[in-house]
């Protein structure tokens, strides 16, 4: 691996090499400029550093001290946040899902939310880069929305688990495909396809999971990017003339410069707005990229709410990627809602000690009666949602007065849901009962107050008044600022996001290399 | 659907099965045999806890996943004394919490004030009916103890203390066991993946009158 000297500036520092970061990384560093991607945690090795094992693998997750409140206080850690090279795509359960169009003009044409300022069959391109650079497995024809090419891997095959979700579909009328998912169904390079371990949130020990840490991240290094892990970035420096001239970050027990001409921000939707509040300055006493007063406002995670029940079958939902089946039925299809937005579902696969908890605190048993379920095990089915919750500027990144073992201020992390979040929970928990009656699962119950995913909370938009960066990701505030992740959705759709952070890192490098080219950027490389 | 079949609701559902069997076989790798043999040789004796406060843990642990007689438990309050020993954290708590250690000595402390207050005694030394019921009012925030501070008692219960305990209980093979979870998958990974389909290396279920075939097919989950 390339390094770099901390008193030169490279074009590029970014912070966080999750599906942002790690994208962007790989793609600058292809188009020549000169790039150091910073991250917090170490970089696994994953054949050797991985057990088979839920408790060893928590070592995978943001676990810093961090605040939760509010009405629906989120839940983090395992849930959402990575502290690794390759980020939370390194725990990801690799659902690969497309936007629906209108979303990107959520405001326009359906009535809620905002729109983007980008449009989106220029994102089916992108959409399209993303999935073949990940060799994503999916099915011959996706069941919604506009045509997409064929998906460059066989999808993989049904377990039990996603055979329920199937027939639940098919009795009440609604299509269902098999899941696209960024692990391989046949071999790529040196790697093996999935063998089914079932351990995809826990890490994968086998390298089928093209997550950052084996897709983008190789290709960074190869065109010589320097990975420098390990290193919390605590600051972004910026100069009299507002211009951001590095980062400050904590490495090998002391704090460090690295000067940059440019400073990307990809740390996700907590501590991306958390850096840059700390960043504040006598110039930028609000913190930067913030004279909209937006940064860290508007935050939002997915409804991840589920039905449960118990089969006659033996189900063993543990082998295999957790989500093998999607329905997006309503997700394109808007008739008889109730509410704005939309919601997938998806077959699930918990393994024992996520089941045991989510027993406990979802369903309150404990004692014999806990016993007694988790004696259900290899019976039980689930299906899932990943739904669409609304931007609120209520929901929101604040710093706490307490900190951290850098001595950062931690961030407080506020969440209530709104009516529409709650009617469009109530919708489909009860069509997912359902689905579930459909097939004869007996003892349903509902877990009711999960969430998923982190987005939001530096929203990219069409003027500095109403949003933090522009549709390159740049901030209108700072120049040579750029933010790339999950925190510059205006909406987060009812998908899962990875693909959709990509697509857009991989669009956010192509602008920055269009825009060196005329000198709107300032790099070495096109100097 | 076969209305008729049902399922036992035994601990033996899957007698002779024995997770660590496949120790040495190719469902388990080195780094997995390393963790998990490391988990089953912690020590007993509380790094973290005082022993009073061991005793509790231990008491709780009891009500919270209640074991059978019939095998060696699991060491609950062990588990749980090595995680806050190490420092792991969720990454995260509710704002009225302190972080994990803190919140347990308070959360322990608090109990033991209660016990003294409604029973006289300590929570270990009384009936399983009282302990329930302590925990009981813990879990639905009756609890009232000036010692809780601004902690709240239904948050202790769900987001800490029977938490902990729980993940400790499944982190344990005997548990893994109990329940016919396949366990550690790496590299093998599974193969028969469709409704009642099993590998010979997965748990069988027995499904009533059948435990001595079963157990057989289960001696040799390798």
């Amino acid at each position: 691996m390339r390094e770099y000297r901390k008193d030169e500036p490279v074009d590029f520092a970014i912070v966080g090499t999750g599906a942002g970061g790690g994208t962007l990384a790989c793609k600058l560093a292809e188009y020549g400029f000169s790039v150091v991607a910073f991250d917090a945690g170490p970089y696994f090795r994953p054949l050797e550093d991985f057990a088979s094992d839920e408790s060893e693998q928590t070592k995978l997750y943001w676990t810093d001290d961090r605040i939760v409140d509010g009405a629906n206080p989120v839940q983090m850690g395992s849930n959402n946040s990575g502290k690794a090279v390759g980020g939370s795509t390194v725990h990801f359960a690799m659902v690969s899902l497309r936007f629906r169009p209108e979303w990107f003009k959520s405001r326009t044409l359906l009535g809620y939310g905002a729109d983007w300022p980008l449009d989106w069959r220029e994102m089916w391109n992108y959409y399209t880069e993303v999935e073949q650079a990940l060799k994503i497995a999916g099915p011959v024809n996706y069941p919604w929305g506009p045509r997409r090419p064929r998906y460059p891997y066989r999808a993989h095959p049904l377990n039990a688990a996603a055979r329920a979700l199937a027939r639940g579909c098919e009795a009440l009328g609604i299509k269902w495909t098999e899941t696209p998912l960024a692990t391989l169904s046949a071999p790529r390079g040196l790697a093996h396809p999935c063998v089914y371990r079932g351990f995809c949130v826990a890490g994968c020990s086998t390298n089928a999971k093209q997550s950052a840490l084996v897709t983008w991240i190789p290709r960074a290094i190869a065109a010589g990017a320097e990975i420098r892990d390990l290193a919390m970035v605590g600051k972004v420096e910026v100069d009299q003339a507002g211009l951001a001239t590095g980062v400050r970050y904590h490495r090998e027990g002391a704090w460090q410069f690295q000067r940059a001409r440019n400073v990307v921000v990809a740390g996700y939707a907590i501590e991306t707005p958390r850096l840059l509040l700390n960043s504040a300055t006598a110039k930028f006493p609000d913190g930067l990229a913030n004279s909209s007063g937006l940064l860290g406002k508007n935050l939002m995670v997915q409804a991840n709410q589920a039905a449960w029940g118990v089969m006659e079958q033996e189900v063993r939902s543990y082998k295999g990627p957790p989500s093998l089946a999607i329905t997006e039925h309503w997700n394109y299809d808007d008739k008889g809602k109730d509410f704005f937005g939309g919601y997938s579902y998806m077959s699930q696969g918990p393994l024992p000690q996520l089941w045991a908890n989510t027993q406990l605190s979802a369903h309150g048993l404990w004692g014999s009666r806990l016993m007694a379920e988790m004696a259900n095990y290899n019976h039980v089915v689930g299906l899932k949602i990943v739904g669409e919750m609304l931007p609120q500027e209520a929901n929101c990144v604040t710093l706490a007065d307490e900190v951290d073992q850098y001595g950062l201020r931690i961030p407080r992390i506020t969440y209530a849901w709104c009516d529409n979040d709650k009617r469009l929970i109530d919708h489909s928990l009860k069509f997912m009962t359902r689905a579930l009656q459909a097939v004869d699962a007996r003892d349903l119950w509902t877990q009711e107050d999960d969430t998923c995913h982190l987005n939001g909370t530096a929203r990219m938009g069409f003027d500095p008044a109403t949003s933090v960066v522009d549709a390159d990701c740049r901030s209108w505030d700072i120049p040579n600022l750029w933010i790339c992740d999950g925190s510059v959705f205006p909406t987060v759709g009812g998908a899962n996001p990875s693909l959709t952070i990509q697509a857009i890192a991989c669009r956010t490098a192509d602008r920055i290399k269009a825009l060196a080219k005329r000198g709107e950027v300032e790099a070495r490389a096109y100097a | 659907m076969h209305e008729g079949r049902k399922i036992p609701q035994t601990q033996s559902r899957y007698p002779g099965y024995d997770v660590l069997s496949k120790s040495s076989g190719p469902s388990w790798n080195e780094q997995t045999r390393r963790v998990v043999m490391r988990r089953l040789s912690t020590r007993r004796e509380p790094r973290f806890f005082t022993a009073e406060e061991f005793e509790t843990v231990t008491a709780i642990a009891a009500r919270i996943v209640p074991q059978p007689a019939s095998r060696p438990p699991i060491p609950i309050a062990a588990l749980v004394d090595r995680k806050l020993h190490e420092g792991v954290s969720d990454g995260y708590r509710v704002a009225a919490m302190p972080r994990e250690r803190e919140a347990w000595r308070l959360g322990l402390r608090a109990l033991e004030a209660e016990a003294k207050a409604a029973h006289a005694g300590r929570f270990h030394e009384l009936s399983e009916v009282l302990q329930d019921s302590l925990l009981q009012r813990m879990e639905s925030g009756e609890l009232n103890s000036p010692e809780w501070g601004n902690m709240r008692p239904e948050d202790f219960f769900r987001r800490r203390m029977a938490r902990d305990i729980v993940l400790a209980y499944y982190a344990h093979p005997t548990a893994w066991s109990e329940i016919g979870w396949g366990g550690p998958a790496s590299p093998r990974g599974y193969v028969r993946l469709d409704f009642d389909e099993r590998d010979p290396w997965e748990a069988a279920e027995a499904k009533g009158g059948d435990d001595a075939s079963v157990r057989r097919v289960n001696r040799h989950v390798r």
